[in-house]
């Protein structure tokens, strides 16, 4: 069978992963979530422009991933970007000064919370347009198929970009060309302000690829484990050079789609109770807790350091100086200047 | 009258790009084709005939006819320093795909902060003329020069065809390389003959940003690219005739565009008639007209003319289309009027 209804696999990879392992996704998850409380914050205070699109709620999809991956991987995702950046080892401070709009910002101030790039960590964006990153992710495994490498590329997606034309092209693409790409859709339940339910009759996303003949499943997002064993699969697959594969992975945005969100298409209730009963990092909490993995006081050690992270992010990107004038006109062409300069 | 090394070799733009593409590829292992029946067809248009025969399907890739799919593929091998030329067979094609080209390709370096760039090169069929209706006819060159972060270029010749495509590859940036149809040499369609030009065998740039001064004059500059540079020289042939020196200056890129050249000519002959087979609004011409006017009035000693293509679709019937074409009746026609 082609595409796969999401099972208990995580419990089950809960007992191949070392209490060592536990404690650092829940160390990176916690970062990501701070992070995002804290750009929050900064928003608030009007030190943040634009949209700003918070991950919190979603930290198991990328730390379970990244702990599927190995050096050289590459990922690429949508607008909803901090958390991907932090996972895969991003220097807080450089993505903070970037959402500030600061020199020391990983794109000097230039592209915001929607754009920024490393490709010392193998991250390709950052887009601000639902659904490009699909293709261009498909063309970083061609360029790794190209030069007989065994990197996976990791294309992160929401349920909305499912949805778009350009997501159909690229999975016939990338099965036609069997290109190493792990097709993630973060199935959050919303696209902006309108449900899935509302967006499609066909809201199984894993099983889309059926069409092209790619392989998929569905994944509890909720739970890191289950997302890395699911993860780990997938890169199988494309290590083995079968092509691609899709994952969606069921997850939940606490937040609003961006900071301007009238909630007004979910209950309070909705989301509470989600918070209270699936939230992912009180479960790897509990796992570490009730398998004497950690003491109290080894987590609480874990939040201060992560806080100590983050406030430090902070001050570098309100301190960080503005971008001067001068760079408006750099980057524009890697040689000459542009026509009006 | 163009000013070009003496050889015996005279190459269509047609086997000129591909002749340029093939040379990159022997020396550069991360150079690529991807595109729509370019393979084993070698392309609608012969400029990538003899490739797939020497480079194999991995180098010289067909494509599904998914414009969006394989454009911003190409932008993600690219930023991964690969160095894809992709061919989007008509210009005209470019609705499907635009996001590709202006939101990713144009803007990565940029919102990088330089951290990726992206050497790629998007190449492109323009112009009409040949009864093929409003979809497959037009030039769109403002609307491709209008949008910061791509470099755009296209050749009137076979010489600046190639020398033009090898300098679009091992450019840093996106380049959009368009060639105008009725210049490509290509047997079922009707070809200007004087784009078929000597050609060197050997590798060479011709530079990205430079204009060409392709016919010296004195009394009027036409400006124009690809098929406007041969309604002008036409036109010029005419005009000595009855004693008008007219200076003909080939843009050969639009961007970046060599304001320079188009400043000194026009500051020698006081006149200036720009011709493009572009729409005739918010285009080329007017930023032509504009880059000469903007810098010193006092040199102009008659108001600037366009000879352009009205703003109305392209129609199919052929004596519609061919009243609407620049060529060189009116160029003359404007000139009467200065």
């Amino acid at each position: 069978m082609a595409a796969r209804k999401g099972s208990a696999s995580g419990a089950k990879a809960g007992a191949n992963v070392s209490a060592d392992e536990l404690k650092s996704y829940y160390r990176d998850m916690l970062l990501i979530r701070r992070f995002e409380e804290k750009a929050g914050q900064l928003y608030g205070m009007g030190l943040i422009g634009g949209f700003c699109h918070l991950y919190i709620g979603q930290e198991a999809v990328v730390v379970g991933l990244e702990a599927a991956a190995k050096e050289g991987d590459k990922r690429v995702t949508s607008y909803r970007d901090h958390g991907h950046m932090l996972a895969c080892g991003m220097d807080p401070k450089g993505v903070m000064a970037e959402l500030t709009g600061r020199e020391g910002g990983y794109s000097k101030g230039k592209g915001g919370s929607m754009h920024m790039f490393s490709k010392e960590k193998h991250f390709y964006g950052g887009h601000g347009i639902v659904g490009a990153q699909v293709p261009i992710g498909a063309g970083l495994a061609f360029s790794d198929k190209y030069k007989g490498n065994d990197n996976v590329t990791f294309a992160y997606f929401g349920d909305g970009a499912a949805n778009q034309g350009q997501v159909a092209e690229t999975y016939n693409m990338a099965q036609l060309w069997d290109l190493p790409v792990v097709f993630v859709i973060e199935n959050n339940q919303y696209a902006m302000g309108t449900s899935v339910q509302r967006a499609t009759k066909s809201p199984d996303f894993y099983e889309r690829g059926v069409a092209y003949g790619i392989q998929g499943e569905e994944v509890d997002g909720m739970d890191v484990l289950a997302v890395k064993a699911a993860g780990e699969k997938a890169v199988a697959h494309c290590r083995a050079g079968k092509g691609p594969y899709i994952l969606e992975i069921k997850t939940y945005r606490y937040r609003g789609h961006s900071m301007s969100d009238p909630a007004k298409y979910r209950t309070r209730e909705e989301v509470q109770k989600i918070r209270e009963e699936r939230d992912a990092i009180e479960h790897v909490r509990q796992l570490l807790l009730t398998g004497k993995h950690a003491s109290e006081d080894e987590l609480k050690d874990i939040d201060k350091e992560i806080k100590g992270i983050v406030n430090e992010a902070a001050d570098f990107a309100k301190e960080s100086p503005e971008p001067a004038l001068e760079e408006l006109w750099t980057d524009i062409y890697t040689d000459v200047a542009p026509q009006n300069a | 009258m163009l000013d070009q090394p003496t050889n015996e070799r005279r190459l269509t733009i047609a086997r000129a790009m591909a002749e340029a593409m093939q040379q990159e590829m022997q020396r550069d292992p991360t150079v690529f084709l991807m595109g729509e029946d370019i393979g084993g067809f070698g392309g609608i248009f012969g400029n990538t005939r003899g490739l797939f025969e020497e480079f194999g399907k991995e180098r010289v890739r067909d494509t599904p006819i998914s414009e969006t799919g394989f454009i911003s593929a190409a932008v993600g091998a690219a930023m991964d320093g690969m160095r894809p030329v992709v061919e989007l067979m008509f210009v005209d094609f470019f609705g499907v795909c635009f996001d590709a080209i202006y939101n990713q390709m144009a803007k990565n370096t940029y919102f990088s902060g330089g951290n990726a760039s992206v050497p790629m090169v998007l190449m492109t069929s323009t112009g009409g003329g040949y009864s093929d209706a409003g979809q497959h006819s037009q030039c769109l060159y403002g609307t491709f020069a209008h949008l910061p972060g791509m470099k755009v270029v296209s050749p009137s010749n076979a010489y600046d065809a190639k020398g033009l495509m090898t300098a679009a590859v091992r450019d840093d940036n996106p380049v959009i390389y368009m060639f105008h149809k009725g210049l490509q040499g290509m047997g079922w369609l009707s070809t200007e003959p004087g784009a078929t030009v000597n050609t060197p065998e050997s590798d060479y740039s011709v530079e990205i940003g430079k204009a060409k001064v392709v016919r010296e004059g004195r009394d009027v500059t036409l400006v124009g690219l690809a098929m406007g540079v041969h309604n002008a020289l036409k036109a010029a042939d005419r005009l000595a005739e009855e004693g008008v020196s007219a200076e003909v200056v080939d843009l050969v890129s639009l961007v970046p565009l060599d304001r320079e050249t188009v400043i000194n000519s026009v500051a020698k002959t006081g006149r200036l008639i720009v011709v493009d087979e572009d729409y005739h609004s918010y285009g080329v011409s007017g930023e032509i007209i504009a880059t000469v006017t903007e810098h010193d009035i006092s040199k102009l000693k008659a108001s600037p003319a366009r000879v352009t293509y009205p703003d109305v679709p392209i129609p199919y019937a052929r004596h519609m289309e061919q009243l609407c074409l620049p060529n060189p009746d009116k160029i003359i026609a404007a000139y009467r009027k200065m």
